[in-house]
């Protein structure tokens, strides 16, 4: 099982949804986080007084799949969460070592 | 037997009608409509108004300490008002302050006051009473001692607020029979630049908040205060067009001055803003538009339309130049600009007076009419009100902190208001 974390455009994230049912994908973990790579902030100003804003808001997705699924989700999630644009996010791909359902403590593949 | 009571009561009641009548002789109805109208919405300057403006641009850790202030002085000024506040203010006295016939209100009944009854006319200037205080919240906002926030401004409207209504408005050497005649329609003197002085007084004697200027104090939630700066805006046509203390074309005067003039000074704010910023923001327009009321204050009975817009344009820019350029330059930390925008503001509407005034509108000629002692007199009644807050708060400060000292423990700052001065969060996420 592999644990894949994609960090992404807060708009993309309808766009990454439907690419992963598509390819039935179903369980996910989605949290709203601010952060920066590469991409500059912003700046806001205040009755003058100027803040410079650089952590943005970005969704990130988590997702858990069996190791022969992971290629499928990672395209369908990159191709559906690009734009070309600087700030589009990143995906990490991590092991994950046991998975239990809690309802009937199925376990690995079969609790996914 | 039942019959010839109820007759006998009715009789009496008939008789009694000429009698009552006789009691109300004087008092207009719409004039009491309206100033009582007036009155009302004064206090919705306060509450919510100002508590929504200051509340919205503090840190989410502050804002019910920062609303608390506001509403603590309707209860407070309320009380002080009801003992001896207004006697200080409105009871015959001297030059510079009021007597005591009106303690506890004695002698403060339905009986008419002009074409009001006098409880009308003391609820209204209490409303007044209320705003002022709790406009100096705004420079201390964020560090300030609840306890000791509520001794200072007991001391304050004592020292100050009251002397000053009585000096401009009850009688005493600032007003139309006094030795320096200066024209303050609804407070620019009494309200404004003597809250505006004194919070610049108490921003610094405090210093600066933990972090400032190097820390992000970004407002917390701008939505909350455009409302409240919204709510300020309705409710000023009570304290300017209400101050004409009837319902007649003085009155209808005041609220379109009013009206422009907050009108002007947000074109005037967002105008110079985009300019210099690159972007016209909600904060700079809704800072314009109070900026423009307060500087409209004096004038509002006394001037044109045109010479509204002139002034709410000019408070518009120059409050902008105060808060967003020279603040940052002169290095003090007022939270809110409770000084850029009501000292300043207040400073510039009580000089404008005295050159736009008109006969015609006021009774009262202006620099423009050749009348070049108003804008004289006008100026020296701003010093003296800048004085006056100035040195008192000082005073006044050193008290309170010698006693329970004025500001809040680092760790309590670092916390928020509204966990150490109150034990609640307005957040709960």
């Amino acid at each position: 099982m592999k644990k894949i974390e994609a960090v992404i455009q807060p708009f993309k994230l309808d766009d990454v949804r439907e690419a992963l049912k598509g390819i039935g994908i179903d369980g996910m973990t989605i949290y709203d986080v601010r952060g920066h790579g590469r991409q500059k902030g912003h700046k806001e100003v205040y009755r003058g007084q100027e803040y410079e804003v650089d952590l943005l808001p970005k969704v990130k997705l988590e997702a858990i799949v069996p190791n022969d699924r992971v290629d499928e989700t990672v395209n369908a999630i990159v191709e559906s969460a690009r734009t070309g644009k600087i700030g589009d996010g990143k995906v990490f791909i991590s092991d994950v070592g046991t998975a239990i359902r809690i309802r009937n403590s199925e376990r690995d593949d079969e609790a996914l | 037997m039942r019959k010839s009571i109820i007759f006998s009561l009715t009789l009496l009641a008939m008789l009694g009608m000429p009698a009552l009548a006789a009691a109300q002789d004087g008092i207009d109805t719409g004039d009491n409509a309206w100033i009582l109208t007036s009155s009302a919405l004064v206090l919705l300057m306060t509450g919510p108004g100002l508590a929504l403006f200051y509340g919205g641009l503090v840190r989410k850790k502050n804002i019910l300490g920062t609303m608390m202030q506001s509403f603590a002085m309707m209860a407070l000024m309320t009380m002080l008002w009801a003992l001896y506040g207004y006697s200080l203010s409105f009871a015959g006295g001297n030059a510079f302050i009021g007597g005591l016939d009106h303690l506890f209100l004695a002698g403060v009944g339905t009986e008419p006051n002009g074409t009001i009854p006098h409880l009308t006319f003391m609820v209204f200037q209490l409303m007044f009473a209320i705003i002022t205080p709790a406009l100096i919240t705004g420079a201390f906002a964020e560090r300030m001692k609840f306890s000791a926030m509520l001794v200072f401004m007991a001391l304050w409207a004592t020292v100050v607020y009251f002397p000053m209504v009585h000096m401009v408005w009850g009688g005493g050497f600032l007003s139309g029979d006094g030795v320096i005649p200066t024209l303050d329609f609804a407070g620019g003197t009494v309200v404004h630049i003597s809250s505006g002085v004194s919070a610049l007084v108490v921003a610094m004697y405090l210093g600066k908040r933990k972090g400032y200027p190097s820390e992000t104090m970004r407002p917390h939630n701008l939505a909350l205060a455009f409302i409240g700066a919204c709510l300020l805006w309705v409710g000023w046509f009570g304290f300017n067009a209400g101050s004409a203390l009837a319902a007649d074309g003085l009155a209808a005067a005041a609220f379109v001055n009013t009206h422009f003039a907050a009108s002007a000074a947000v074109v005037g704010w967002l105008v110079v803003e985009w300019l210099r910023d690159g972007k016209p923001s909600i904060l700079g327009g809704i800072t314009g538009a109070v900026a423009g009321l307060v500087a409209v204050t004096p004038a509002s009975g006394f001037v044109g339309p045109m010479d509204s817009i002139i002034i709410g344009l000019v408070a518009g820019m120059v409050c902008y130049y105060f808060v967003a350029v020279l603040k940052a330059k002169l290095g003090y930390d007022d939270s809110l600009d409770a000084f850029g925008v009501h000292g300043i503001g207040g400073t510039v509407g009580a000089l404008l007076t005295g050159v736009f005034a008109r006969e015609a509108v006021g009774g009262a000629p202006g620099l423009l009419e050749s009348n070049a002692m108003q804008f004289v007199n006008n100026g020296l009644g701003a010093l003296l009100t800048w004085a006056l807050a100035a040195v008192a708060t000082i005073i006044i400060l050193k008290i309170v902190d010698a006693i329970i000292g004025v500001r809040v423990s680092d760790t309590d700052e670092i916390t928020g208001l509204d966990l150490t001065q109150h034990g609640e969060e307005a957040y709960q996420l």
